[in-house]
């Protein structure tokens, strides 16, 4: 392997690229858009305080006093419905998109004084578990407040609540780390698919295999394009996911040997799913089946935290996973241990996939 | 001289078709060297083991004294290669070509002079796909030219060219063997084989049916001159009956095949004697191109067998 041969190939493959503003946009454009998109559907989600309407059917110091209650867990933002009936509260949540509401009845504040039991009714949805889990719990709070009030006792145990980490995130946060992962993996990916079956089936490695450059040194001009290229990138979401959305993620050194040997990985991946098809057509296929798993199950759109056990496996199987988990222990949790590890597996799992690539990749015929 | 390419018993079999099935030649260096065949002959798949990009079967081939295939990296720093259809990456530019392939190489080219010498220094800053057709084999050629070849191997290089822009790419062929190159030349274009071989292969079925000079194969294989000129078929049994040759009149010409050149001042002085009226004389000689079409047919019709049988 020759630098000189490298050097002299490495502008040709920008150019290449550059020259294509299809593919500029799907490396740089796309990523950002995607930052964008995500960040405004999910910029609430920070904030996990939930809008609980409340049907007040008793107007007495204790409802006052059990909403304020409500108000103080940080859990719910209570908000009053007035005009509406007992009979149809539960149409009007539907009607308004509510996924919760909550009933207090009357004789409410007459039954706490004489300590006689009486009940709210909570309405939730069961299509919103998150919503319903999170005012059940300010509910229960509230109620069993009320009750230690009335029984003139104190609680004896409290909770002490912190984050997992060291610090609180936002979905932005765990988006950034995400989607250069995402970026890592679909700018090498597609494009080495198309272009190592293109090509062969034109005779164009053949013709490449005239002069004195060898596959190694193809293949890894390639790679340091893509390593820039995704530098580039993961400058790009860093500079509009902290400007533009106010994410709170770290930019270590540690990042980088990620994003070296991310694209080390993907392009060699690429070239291996390439060569191994018959045609350009299969080629695409091969390159779907390997990459929409990982598109999103490892951890690029949501934290790989949220997965039930099963597909936790399952995502522990593709290499991306070791991405953006290292990603995110340099960038989110500073756990360079971790990180670490998830690196030794990328780097093991890259090496053997760019040895399978060279091996398999012929660029003449027997 | 010594042979720049020396092949000898070489075959490619694919499972039961034979492709290629034991050609032996021997080319000097420094002479232009074209093999004709018709399509399917199995020129390409000859030319691509000689310059190492597929392996035989059987046979031994030697390029400047290497084994394509083994020696493949060390031969291809001393040759240059145009293939059938040449491809390059769509947004490069010439200019940009010449200087990657000089990079690749390790030579030091100008790369406007390279371009001027196959006629593409106009195009120098195009992008490749605005290219013609003609113009992408001109870049094909000006890149196999970057690394300085002793031997170059051209597949068809003129195949979908303008008359002038062949007539441009003949004249770098004749200057890279004034130049004392090797240049190994597979076409179509029978013309192009006579104005530029000092030797000529026919391939067919994968089997040389002839090889020599353009002459001698014309010689071997053609018909003999014919003294032609333009009479009734009067003339033509007059003639028949007062002279030794074979006679033929395909209005409005009437054919006297000579065995000598001799011959001829006897049948002008019959004809003369003859009191008949003619016109127009003139020497008919076959070309490469009846001889190939003759030969291709007559082997296709199974009434001659290939050198090699």
């Amino acid at each position: 392997m020759k630098l000189r041969r490298i050097a002299a190939d490495l502008p040709i493959v920008s150019r290449q690229f550059t020259r294509n503003p299809i593919g500029l946009f799907f490396s740089l454009v796309f990523p950002i858009i995607l930052i964008g998109l995500f960040g405004l559907i999910f910029q609430n989600t920070g904030n996990n305080s939930v809008n609980l309407p409340v049907l007040l059917l008793d107007h007495s110091n204790e409802s006052s006093s059990f909403l304020d209650a409500l108000n103080a867990t940080g859990l719910v933002n209570v908000q009053i419905w007035n005009n509406v009936s007992a009979s149809e509260f539960s149409s009007k949540l539907y009607a308004a998109e509510a996924p919760v509401g909550l009933v207090i009845p009357p004789g409410f504040g007459a039954g706490v004084a004489a300590h006689t039991s009486i009940n709210v009714t909570l309405y939730t949805d069961p299509g919103n578990p998150a919503a319903s889990g999170t005012v059940y719990a300010a509910v229960n709070s509230a109620v069993t407040q009320l009750n230690f009030r009335a029984a003139g006792a104190h609680p004896v145990i409290g909770v002490h609540a912190l984050t997992v980490g060291s610090k609180s995130f936002a979905y932005i946060d765990y988006l950034i780390p995400g989607l250069i992962g995402f970026a890592i993996l679909t700018s090498p990916m597609f494009s080495m698919v198309e272009l190592v079956s293109t090509y062969r089936k034109d005779g164009f490695f053949r013709q490449l295999s005239l002069t004195p450059l060898t596959r190694a040194e193809w293949l890894s001009s390639r790679i340091l394009w893509y390593i820039g290229l995704t530098l580039v990138s993961a400058a790009l979401m860093l500079l509009v996911g902290i400007e533009g959305f106010g994410a709170k993620v770290n930019i270590p050194l540690a990042m980088l040997p990620f994003l070296f040997v991310g694209p080390f990985l993907f392009v060699s991946l690429g070239m291996l799913a390439g060569s191994v098809a018959k045609s350009p057509e299969t080629a695409a296929v091969i390159g779907n089946v390997v990459t929409f798993p990982m598109m999103f199950l490892s951890g690029t759109f949501f934290p790989t935290s949220t997965f039930s056990p099963p597909l936790l496996a399952i995502a522990k199987v593709l290499p991306l996973y070791y991405v953006i988990d290292g990603l995110n222990s340099v960038m989110l949790f500073g756990n360079s241990t971790r990180a670490l590890t998830d690196f030794g597996i990328v780097l093991v799992i890259s090496v053997v996939i760019f040895l399978a690539a060279i091996v398999t990749f012929k660029w003449r015929e027997e | 001289m010594p042979d720049a390419i020396c092949v000898e018993g070489l075959a490619k079999r694919y499972g039961t078709l034979r492709a290629v099935d034991g050609v032996s030649f021997t080319v000097p260096e420094g002479r232009v060297f074209a093999f004709l065949g018709p399509n399917g002959a199995g020129k390409t798949t000859t030319v691509e083991i000689l310059e190492g990009l597929r392996n035989r079967s059987a046979g031994s081939v030697q390029v400047l004294g290497l084994d394509p295939w083994k020696d493949g990296p060390e031969l291809h720093e001393q040759i240059g290669v145009i293939p059938q259809e040449f491809r390059f990456f769509d947004k490069i530019h010439p200019r940009e070509a010449v200087v990657y392939y000089a990079r690749l190489f390790g030579s030091t080219v100008d790369p406007l002079a390279i371009l001027r010498r196959v006629y593409l220094e106009k195009k120098a800053d195009a992008r490749f796909d605005t290219l013609s057709g003609g113009q992408k084999q001109k870049l094909g050629l000006a890149l196999s030219l970057v690394n300085n070849p002793r031997v170059l191997f051209l597949d068809e290089p003129t195949t979908g060219l303008d008359p002038q822009a062949r007539r441009g790419i003949w004249e770098v062929i004749r200057a890279l063997r004034a130049e004392g190159r090797t240049v190994f030349l597979t076409t179509h274009y029978l013309e192009e084989a006579s104005l530029l071989a000092d030797q000529v292969a026919i391939i067919h079925r994968g089997q040389i049916i002839s090889s020599g000079t353009p002459e001698q194969i014309i010689a071997a294989h053609g018909r003999p001159d014919r003294l032609r000129f333009e009479a009734g078929p009067e003339v033509a049994r007059y003639l028949s009956g007062k002279l030794p040759f074979a006679v033929t009149n395909e209005p409005p010409y009437v054919d006297v095949e000579l065995r000598r050149k001799q011959d001829a001042l006897q049948v002008l002085t019959v004809l003369e004697a003859s009191q008949l009226g003619w016109d127009h004389l003139s020497v008919a000689r076959d070309t490469l191109e009846d001889v190939f079409v003759r030969l291709v047919g007559r082997m296709d019709d199974g009434v001659i067998k290939s050198e090699a049988s």
